[in-house]
């Protein structure tokens, strides 16, 4: 209950969740009104700049850009939400581990988040990015959250770490419950709030990580993305050419995810940051 | 001291160890063979020339590919660590060391400029906004600053070359110099050299600006609140003294451990500003070996990368006690 007053509040987590979720009906409400078919290469005429047959242009490879961004926002999206909730996952439990358990868990876990934060990301997504042979928006987001899962590790294994030492877990382990019953009863709802916070910002280093990867030319060929279209246009040199069209809706659509995340993300970390001051 | 400085140097010995063999053992684990997709490249574009097969063999061997995977990675550990990193195959036979070594001054320059810069800007911007006395021109002028640092830089640096490509073409949009100028150490190359630099300088400056704006304003309200502020107000001291000297002071040393933890992330984004405009850095050189598939100089530069970016941390690590004395190395 507390928590929903918290996120009711909270107007930049609300600025930002409503910013993605409008962003979200472009996938879900976008292809009911436009034809994605003409998202295809060679399916209008190229070149054209926006009017009334074509909203938003049309690029040189004669693709609708109206039609492309309904099918690049979705798929930009889901790379990030998938790649965020693997990063997540596997962040949490190690986490959880290494902060609950301690020992040898904890040192292991803790340098290999450690050494995996020292090896610039996307260093490591270029190598395996450049090696795969076709690159599909789901195996994109596996490759990302290689890479995602060291700060939710590192934050989920700090509270962790906190939490174990309140008394009310000391009085769950005097009265002979099993760790993993602590784990899943005691530690994982007090851990919801900063869970909520690794995710965006999984989900955020995830996106970072994949436009920077599009950019250079490493992303799907076959599915339309966002960091994709901005790959193409800049391939054509659309900018010098004068093709406003073709580039603008991209960073203006990669602009709106980015702040939408900054929103969330400093908006959760207001309310973890309230509880912390309620608690403590 | 000494039991530190042997940890920390070991976890980057670790790194850097990691590091080459991640390099070596990725492209093996993968499907497909460097060697043959390059010769179906070329041979797509003359037709074809002859036995693919034998030419394939007589490339790997040259290469050193036809050896067992233990030997080549005994191979490639010793050749590393004489910054052997075999030669490109789309410039044959052209050193992957030496096209590094070209695009390296470039990239550290643009790289050192624009982060100091940016972070001097930043910071002052961050204290400015946390101190409770400080102008409204501030605080709008801090609004548009955080929402830009959410931006990754080479989109900013799209926008900026759209801006000053077409719409005012007072700053050259592409390369490092131009194309009719003969570089020479004089005052002439340096101005033209800097010139192209303010583009892509700019759009990591403008992107980044807020980040440190931000961890600055946190850290500065935490020290206002400290004892001896509340002493120094106390004192009479001028609200300017108590800020510069007491506040801006205090915080902005631990800007430098998070100079440290973003290093990789600011190094990244400068790699992909670089390929925007042209710029003949690492970033723009790796981008192009990208586009003609030679494998051996992407994994030459994704390999220094990483290395010189643990180096870079551990220099910077081990700086920071000196910097800020209320950092000791624990276990001392």
């Amino acid at each position: 209950m507390r928590f929903w007053r918290g996120v009711s509040r909270n107007k930049l987590l609300l600025a930002g969740a409503a910013l993605l979720l409008a962003l979200a009906l472009v996938g879900v409400a976008g292809p009911l009104l436009v034809d994605t078919g003409l998202a295809e290469i060679g399916s209008v005429r190229p070149r054209q700049p926006p009017g009334p047959a074509f909203p938003l242009g049309t690029d040189t490879q004669g693709r609708d850009i109206m039609a492309a961004m309904v099918v690049a926002i979705p798929h930009t999206l889901a790379i990030g939400l998938l790649a965020g909730l693997l990063g997540l996952a596997a962040g949490g439990l190690l986490g959880i581990c290494a902060g609950y358990f301690r020992g040898v868990a904890d040192a292991v876990i803790r340098t290999a988040a450690d050494v995996a934060m020292t090896i610039p990301a996307i260093a490591v997504l270029v190598l395996v990015a450049t090696n795969v042979r076709s690159m599909t928006v789901p195996l994109m987001a596996v490759i990302v959250a290689g890479l995602a899962w060291m700060y939710p590790t590192r934050t989920i294994r700090a509270q962790t770490l906190s939490l174990r030492q309140r008394s009310y877990i000391d009085v769950a382990r005097l009265n002979g419950v099993g760790g993993f019953r602590i784990v899943l009863t005691e530690i994982l709802p007090n851990l919801a709030p900063y869970i909520a916070a690794s995710f965006v910002t999984a989900v955020g280093s995830a996106m970072l990580a994949t436009v920077g990867l599009e950019a250079l030319g490493l992303g799907p060929q076959n599915d339309l993305t966002l960091g994709m279209m901005l790959y193409w246009a800049q391939y054509y040199g659309a900018v010098l050419r004068g093709l406003w069209w073709w580039w603008a809706p991209p960073v203006v659509a990669i602009a709106c995810i980015f702040m939408a995340l900054l929103a969330a993300s400093a908006g959760l970390d207001r309310m973890v940051n309230a509880r912390l001051r309620v608690d403590g | 001291m000494a039991a530190y400085l042997l940890r920390r140097l070991s976890l980057m010995l670790l790194v850097v160890f990691l590091a080459v063999t991640l390099n070596f053992l990725i492209p093996h684990a993968m499907p497909g063979d460097p060697v043959e997709l390059q010769l179906q490249q070329l041979s797509s574009g003359g037709g074809q020339v002859g036995d693919i097969g034998a030419m394939a063999a007589a490339m790997r061997a040259r290469l050193g590919l036809d050896q067992p995977l233990w030997r080549q990675y005994l191979l490639y550990l010793g050749n590393t660590a004489r910054i052997d990193l075999g030669v490109s195959i789309a410039h044959y036979p052209e050193r992957v060391a030496d096209t590094i070594a070209a695009g390296l001054p470039w990239t550290v320059g643009l790289l050192a400029v624009s982060t100091l810069v940016s972070f001097a800007a930043g910071t002052l911007l961050g204290g400015l906004l946390a101190w409770p006395d400080g102008s409204r021109l501030v605080r709008l002028l801090g609004i548009p600053v955080i929402m830009l640092s959410a931006v990754p830089y080479f989109v900013l640096g799209v926008v900026l070359l759209a801006v000053f490509g077409l719409i005012w073409p007072i700053l050259p949009v592409a390369g490092g110099y131009p194309f009719s100028h003969l570089p020479r150490m004089d005052l002439e190359t340096a101005l033209l050299v800097l010139k192209h630099a303010i583009l892509p300088a700019a759009s990591i400056v403008l992107a980044s600006l807020g980040t440190w704006a931000i961890t600055m304003r946190g850290t500065l309200v935490g020290v206002l609140g400290e004892d001896y502020v509340m002493l120094a107000e106390a004192k009479g001291l001028k609200p300017r003294r108590i800020f510069l000297a007491y506040g801006v002071r205090n915080a902005m040393l631990p800007q430098f451990t998070h100079l440290a933890l973003t290093l990789s992330h600011v190094v990244s984004g400068a790699i992909l500003v670089e390929v925007i405009f042209a710029y003949p850095g690492i970033g723009y050189r790796l981008y192009q070996a990208i586009q003609a598939k030679d494998v051996f100089v992407v994994q030459g530069i994704v390999l220094m990368l990483s290395v010189s970016i643990a180096v870079a941390m551990v220099v910077l690590d081990l700086l920071l006690p000196l910097v800020d004395p209320r950092i000791t190395a624990p276990g001392r």
